[in-house]
């Protein structure tokens, strides 16, 4: 599949964002720390709305992207849709909350964290509904979105936390680096499964045999056209093997091993964070390239 | 709504017959014609004169080679959208551009409320759906509902464009929730079948496979063998044996 960038900044973006949203909710709990709240609720703010914004850009006719709140009862886009711009209610109110009446309103808070976390599952479930791209068609797609969210906000509000007070909370650096190691277990399952052939070859996209027995004679075009170059995209292996090890190093242990070892070093927890984003802009680049479409039996896949 | 109908009354779909299909695109460059030029929007084309040429085209032929040890030949393939029951790519759509009709089961675009984020080109397995690059709508096989609900056009032109222009007849259209509606009986008769039902989108179109070939007998080369030479021919034969 295309891996279209405004897609990836917003998945990544607006994910982290979500992820410290949640992590302001719960970090508001056991300490209501307005310091920490009111950077870290305008930085999610800004990263969620950057997000949002940028996956407008992947839409041909966006003036019509009001439309896209009509089918929640069936569409996980649209129920993505609906349920970030809900969340927008509790968090619009905790700021106001923070900076005009200097209190954090818990009940604001958690909703916000509750919306958060239902809006990147539903970014999740939108690649997981598709049958047709076999990689993303597992239940670890959704999990995969949640700890990548959970562990990304929690590498920011580690830099928040340690900026603001020099050192980060137990809890917090604990159940991040147990979402990081999560994360990379599913990651490392996600490609395994990806190297193991689907259940659609060119034999049954076509009816006329084994898969050994059907080859592609001839393209309909000579040239490429939209279905090709949407979701005919292919990464080369080895290339391919490179970034699997640069998303890993820097998401997951980079920041662990910063965090272990420096965690009390306030420059240095920054830099996991953007450590973090950075290997996270090479995952979910890799989860769009490296996913196959069964289009591509069409042209000249034998298996998808 | 893009909640797919839990039965339509009719399904009105394509039957398409890999023994006879020609591999000509005929199909293909009317279906372009006509579906350019009707009340939704034009089907376009980039660089149309230049080496980069690409276009919208709601059907498109592939030709693959078979070869299962005993016969190998080549298939003509033509795939355009196959109306499924189940069709993934009208649950996905967050607009409700997309739709299934209860009354016939046709799958189309609303393209007045499409706004272009090509989720439902995703999700369908077949790659029926290709977004138009000019229009920035998704474009898709309306089984030329303008033509077969016309009172305009002559009766014998009441069918797809496809099936209107294929010269060989490897197109059928007609009705396949009535078991004794032609395409019915012809996909009884023939072995129809649905591409990757595996994929459970359960395809209104169905495809006929094939028939097995009868090798003829491989003819003797003429001129070895046969009745003796006469006349002319006997002394150009001679001729020939004294000068090679």
């Amino acid at each position: 599949m295309k891996p279209a960038f405004s897609v990836i900044f917003f998945t990544v973006m607006s994910g982290t964002g979500y992820g410290l949203i949640v992590w302001l909710s719960a970090l508001g709990m056991i300490d209501p720390d307005r310091a920490v709240a009111r950077i870290g609720y305008p930085l999610a703010f800004v990263m969620i709305s950057a997000g949002l914004l940028s996956s407008t850009l992947h839409l041909k006719s966006p003036a019509r992207a009001r439309h896209a709140l009509s089918q929640w009862r069936t569409s996980w886009l649209s129920r993505e849709g609906v349920l970030a711009l809900a969340t927008f209610a509790p968090i619009c109110l905790t700021l106001w909350g923070v900076f005009v009446n200097d209190v954090l309103w818990h009940a604001a808070t958690v909703l916000a964290a509750i919306g958060a976390l239902l809006t990147v599952y539903c970014t999740g479930m939108i690649y997981q509904s598709i049958r047709a791209v076999r990689a993303w068609a597992t239940p670890l797609t959704s999990l995969a979105y949640l700890l990548a969210a959970l562990a990304g906000g929690g590498v920011v509000a580690m830099a928040l936390t340690t900026t603001v007070h020099g050192a980060a909370d137990l809890v917090l650096i604990a159940v991040t680096a147990l979402a990081l190691l999560g994360l990379m277990a599913i990651k490392i399952q996600w490609w395994r499964n990806l190297a193991s052939p689907g259940i659609s070859t060119v034999g049954t996209a076509t009816g006329l045999g084994d898969a050994s027995d059907v080859s592609l004679f001839e393209r309909p075009h000579v040239t490429e056209n939209w279905l090709t170059e949407e979701m005919g995209f292919r990464v080369a292996r080895k290339h391919a093997g490179r970034l699997r090890q640069m998303a890993l190093g820097l998401m997951i242990v980079l920041p662990v091993l910063i965090q272990l070892m420096a965690g009390g070093i306030h420059l240095l927890a920054p830099l996991a964070a953007l450590s973090f984003l950075l290997g996270a802009f090479v995952e979910r680049w890799l989860f769009f390239a490296e996913a196959r479409h069964s289009v591509s039996l069409y042209y000249g896949a034998s298996h998808a | 709504m893009t909640a797919l109908p839990a039965h339509t009354e009719k399904k009105l779909g394509l039957v398409i017959d890999l023994d006879t299909c020609v591999g000509c695109h005929a199909c293909a460059v009317n279906c372009k014609e006509w579906n350019t030029g009707g009340d939704l929007a034009p089907l376009s084309d980039t660089d149309p004169y230049g080496a980069d040429v690409s276009g919208t085209w709601l059907n498109r032929i592939h030709s693959f080679e078979v070869d299962d040890g005993d016969d190998a030949r080549l298939v003509h393939f033509p795939k355009s959208c196959l109306h499924c029951d189940d069709a993934p790519c009208v649950t996905v759509c967050p607009t409700g551009a997309s739709l299934k009709r209860t009354e016939d089961g046709i799958v189309l675009v609303d393209e007045d409320k499409c706004m272009g984020c090509g989720l439902c080109a995703w999700a369908c397995p077949y790659g029926a759906r290709e977004m138009d690059a000019v229009a920035g709508v998704m474009k898709k096989c309306t089984l030329c509902v303008d033509r077969i609900y016309s009172d305009e056009l002559p009766e014998e032109d009441r069918i797809p464009a496809c099936v209107r222009t294929c010269p060989s007849s490897a197109r059928h259209f007609g009705d396949l929730a009535d078991p004794t509606s032609d395409v019915s009986l012809l996909v009884a008769a023939r072995g129809g079948y649905d591409l990757m039902p595996e994929q459970e989108t359960r395809p209104v179109n169905k495809y006929l496979p094939p028939r097995k070939r009868v090798s003829l007998p491989t003819p003797a080369a003429r001129g070895d063998s046969g009745p003796p030479l006469t006349g002319f021919w006997k002394w150009l034969d001679g001729a020939l044996e004294k000068v090679g």
